[in-house]
């Protein structure tokens, strides 16, 4: 027969202890990956700080001398280029959420066995280097060419240039070039987290809601909507942070006067070789997206995006 | 007792406890599961019952005592170098390798190389001869539990362990694997050890019973001995359920209990009482509700003399085929479920009628006071 | 009418499809081009001599293939060492987990430009040698949080008693690691080996902070577009399109069949 007793209390028995060596297996696997992260990209924040309010030229190098002018010079001299990137890389979110969604809806309830094939084609022109495919917009774009033509007929152009989003028959080296490069370049971002969030909604959630006398037009708006939000504050986010950062599309879409803080931060670091001021134009913009994202991600209520 | 040295296949476990944090899962507990037998830790969810078969597993590490295998004690082994295979609640079956491979798996890991006979057995065993190629999403619940049980019996470990194995299955099928289950202990001899939920299922399958809670072993025993005989209020309604009546111990005449509850005189065997009997204490008086007859009042005449007797009234009653159910308010107590088998069916028992409910008093058993009079009654929030 | 309100949602996706794929398509025409001129943005005539000497431009073939094996590295490292966070992440509890969270969610929400220039800074300081070395470095660090989350996700839906079911079954903790644990998880670490090439390989501003006088490809492209564009640029993006699709649709048919044999 089976023999039961209690057994003396817990305090009077040894306690056996996991072994050091298991307790460290996971700050064996996190170290060489953080360190990496700390190293690399934490540190030469650091770097950065310590350079923005150093003083000095290139021959005579640079020292810290707690020079925190040159934000505000920076700053006073820059802001049209911080307004126009905040603008330029809104307006494309914006776009690429209305472009967006339909086709993640598109793929996640309505594409049945073509559902792969689009996925398929919407990763695709990732393998093409964005260079490549930004350049082909100046081919796209070009004055006289097709669509500048039939945006002329049909008198959209004449809009766009009261508006001020283009400058007479021109398309290429207007904000309109420069924000359609942005949205063009990180429309896949958002489309992917925007799919993923739909896909995971079960359709029966759209008939039940019909079935509670919503119209289609409702359903979306009190069902499907609220339930993508997490696909929409990843897709916002990852369309919105490097588009504010971008350079390249400015630079090859638009002329001088749609240049963003990318295209400064480039010249002064790379060309003009004025450090602090690069390393406090660089501060600004990472302080003005990090307060935008931290209060959207707030207002948004999702804060598990890692 | 197994104290003799034999072979070593009993599972011993000395002092074992595991507290996480301030939390303690397991109690210091003392147990002993003799080689070949079918034991069943039987408990609510968050006992300590899976605790416990993690730590014979090796998925736990005790935070004290010490578990033996036989003769050796196996608490710093790894789960990878005992003796001991579990099958998984949900099965945990790899998704990524089909049937023979996932049979296959503890014996290519010991690396043996000719694995096939050894699994077409086994199948055979557990009746899926022709599953072999299939992957384990392609199975019905049913299939995929006999592969995880098949997975494990296969290495010959000297004991099995089962953890809620049968919880994912509905009812029907849940009855047909407890039978299959049965049989193939039967079949391979090995010790199986069962955690289940499922008062039912541990009765029929196992040959020795331990009701858990809290962290403790509230009682073992074969399974009719604890049905009879509970020791605690938590057992008397776990297993089945139980009639409990507050009492007041009267006197003692020979070998019986007098007791009053509700102005009713109740008798029960002093030897079925495991609360002190001194005249004046209260106990609470248990009767199972199969135990107990009704009559209506107007045939109270006809009950045989010696019988415990209590009025009351029909509260409710349900027909459930083999019998009817009823409910019913007494002096003694509110809420007392009986079961009467439907052979000859009183038409004058409907909701309202009074009654007089009338059992032999060797069914009734006695429970010290001092314990919560519902403990391990079944609540709607956490039936699961 | 009533087609058109029904099948709106449709009608508009496949627009926003077209004008993702409009610039492949023009790329891949274009490459067919003959320019009058060193720049190929206008049509002029057919011709396929780009397509039998892609090689034929000073310089090109040499970025594409430094391109090419940096981002084979990149996605080694990258891959090894956000796997080891992933799985520490999911599996264990440990101190500071917030603040580790942060370093790692952090870099996916910099805009590049930022961390491109803060990352020339700190090579500027240690006077390091601009050139493979130091965008390899550059690169393995932006693509680790993206492989951290792509793993993440995935081990997050492993049932973790499968690798208890394997060690229950005498695999020891390498071959647990190695027969399921890996198996298992490799659809996630594939997806994020996969991103980790793609952003490296295609990655322009910050290897232009941090490359020095190496030119990788995206970086041959962006000179070109100053000096003038070559077609053997549009035959090679083009032919990386294709491959990929090709790549893709030939994976989807396999698995597809496989899955089809397994259920005969």
């Amino acid at each position: 027969m089976s023999a039961l007793t209690e057994a003396p209390p817990a305090a009077d028995l040894p306690v056996r202890k996991a072994s050091v060596r298991k307790r460290l297996v996971p700050y064996w696997l996190l170290v060489p990956g953080l360190l990496w992260l700390v190293v690399f990209f934490a540190l030469p924040m650091v770097y950065q700080a310590s350079t923005s309010v150093q003083t000095g030229s290139l021959e005579k190098g640079f020292q810290v001398t707690w020079h925190f002018q040159t934000y505000w010079d920076a700053f006073k001299e820059y802001y049209p280029q911080f307004v126009r990137s905040l603008l330029y890389a809104g307006t494309a979110t914006l776009l690429c959420l209305l472009l967006g969604y339909p086709l993640a809806y598109l793929i996640a309830f309505k594409a049945g066995r073509w559902r792969n094939v689009i996925l398929v084609l919407v990763i695709a022109p990732f393998f093409t280097s964005f260079l490549i495919r930004t350049l082909a917009w100046k081919t796209i774009l070009a004055d006289g060419g097709p669509v500048v033509h039939a945006l002329n007929s049909l008198h959209v152009l004449d809009v766009t240039s009261w508006l001020g989003f283009t400058e007479g028959d021109r398309v290429l080296a207007t904000p309109m070039a420069v924000v359609c490069g942005l949205t063009y370049n990180f429309l896949p971002f958002m489309i992917l987290p925007l799919y993923t969030s739909l896909e995971r909604i079960d359709p029966r959630l759209h008939e039940a809601a019909g079935d509670l006398y919503a119209t289609p037009a409702t359903t979306f708006r009190k069902v499907t909507f609220p339930l993508s939000m997490p696909g929409v504050v990843s897709g916002t986010l990852l369309t919105f942070i490097p588009a504010s950062g971008d350079y390249v599309n400015a630079e090859l879409l638009g002329s001088t006067d749609q240049k963003m803080v990318g295209n400064v931060i480039q010249s002064q670091f790379l060309r003009v070789l004025d450090y602090p001021t690069a390393a406090a134009l660089s501060f600004i913009l990472m302080a003005i997206v990090l307060v935008m994202v931290t209060v959207y991600i707030r207002r948004a209520g999702t804060e598990d995006l890692v | 007792m197994t104290d003799d040295k034999n072979d070593g296949g009993d599972v011993r476990l000395t002092g074992i406890s595991k507290t996480y944090g301030s939390f303690t899962a397991v109690h210091p507990l003392e147990l002993t599961v003799p080689q070949g037998s079918f034991f069943a830790l039987l408990g609510a969810s968050g006992c300590g019952k899976t605790t416990t078969l993690r730590m014979i597993a090796g998925l736990e590490e005790p935070t004290t005592g010490t578990v033996f295998l036989g003769d050796k004690d196996v608490t710093d082994l790894p789960p990878y170098k005992r003796p001991v295979n579990t099958v998984f609640q949900s099965y945990a079956l790899f998704p990524h390798l089909d049937v023979s491979e996932n049979v296959a798996f503890g014996l290519r890991r010991r690396g043996i190389k000719s694995v096939k006979k050894q699994v077409d057995d086994m199948l055979e065993l557990v009746q899926l001869g022709d599953f072999a190629k299939r992957k384990p999403h392609q199975l019905s619940g049913g299939q995929q539990q006999r592969v995880a049980v098949a997975r494990a019996l296969i290495n010959h470990p000297q004991v099995l362990l089962l953890d809620e194995p049968l919880g994912a299955l509905d009812l029907k099928l849940r009855r047909q694997m407890q039978l299959e289950l049965k049989r193939i202990q039967t079949e391979v001899g090995i010790t199986f050890i069962h955690v289940t939920h499922d008062q039912e299922e541990a009765m029929t399958m196992a040959d020795t019973v331990a009701v858990m809670n809290g962290g403790r072993v509230e009682q073992l025993g074969a399974p009719a001995d604890l049905y009879e005989n509970p020791r605690t209020t938590f057992v008397a309604n776990f297993l089945g359920t139980s009639n409990l009546i507050e009492a007041e111990v009267v006197e003692k005449s020979g070998e019986d209990l007098v007791v009053t509850a509700g102005g009713a005189k109740l008798k029960l065997p002093g030897g079925r009482c495991s609360a002190p009997d001194t005249s004046g204490g209260k106990i609470l008086v248990g009767v199972r509700p199969e135990k107990i007859s009704l009559a209506h009042k107007d045939d109270e005449g006809s009950i045989a003399a010696g019988r415990n007797r209590v009025p009351g009234r029909i509260v409710d009653s349900s027909f459930i085929g083999v019998s009817t159910q009823y409910v019913i308010d007494s002096p003694a107590g509110q809420g007392l479920s009986v079961y009467e088998q439907n052979i000859e069916r009183d038409t004058r028992l409907v909701p309202g009628a009074e009654v007089v409910l009338h059992w032999n008093p060797a069914h009734t058993f006695g429970l010290d006071a001092a314990q919560a009079i519902d403990a391990g009654v079944e609540k709607v929030e956490d039936a699961a | 009418m009533r087609w058109l309100r029904r099948n709106v949602i449709v009608i508009a996706g496949l627009a926003t499809l077209a004008y993702l794929i409009l610039p492949n398509v023009v790329v891949m025409v274009f490459s067919f081009n003959k320019p009058n001129g060193r720049f190929n943005y206008s049509w002029q005539r057919f011709s396929t001599d780009a397509w039998k000497d892609p090689c034929g431009v000073a310089d090109m073939c040499g970025s594409l293939s430094l391109s090419l094996q940096i981002a084979t590295w990149a996605t080694l490292g990258a891959t090894v060492l956000g796997t080891m966070i992933a799985f520490a992440l999911v599996r264990y509890r440990f101190r500071a987990r917030g603040a580790i969270n942060s370093l790692i969610f952090l870099p996916m929400a910099m805009p590049e430009v930022v961390m491109a220039a803060s990352l020339l800074t700190l090579f500027l300081n240690l006077g390091a040698q601009l050139g493979f070395w130091t965008i390899l470095i550059a690169h393995i660090m932006f693509c680790l949080s993206f492989v951290v989350t792509a793993v993440k996700a995935r081990v997050m839906s492993m049932d973790p008693r499968l690798e208890e079911a394997a060690r229950d079954l005498y695999a020891g903790p390498v071959q647990t690691f190695v027969r399921v644990t890996l198996p298992i998880a490799a659809p996630g670490i594939v997806a994020g080996a996969l991103l980790a090439f793609a952003l490296s390989f295609d990655d322009f501003i910050i290897t232009n902070f941090n490359a020095g006088s190496t030119v990788t490809f995206p970086m041959f492209v962006w000179g070109s577009a100053q000096r003038g564009t070559p077609v053997q640029i549009n035959v090679i993006g083009t032919a990386m399109f294709v491959i990929a699709v090709v790549v893709v649709v030939a994976g989807q048919l396999v698995a597809n069949r496989r899955s089809n044999s397994a259920k005969a």
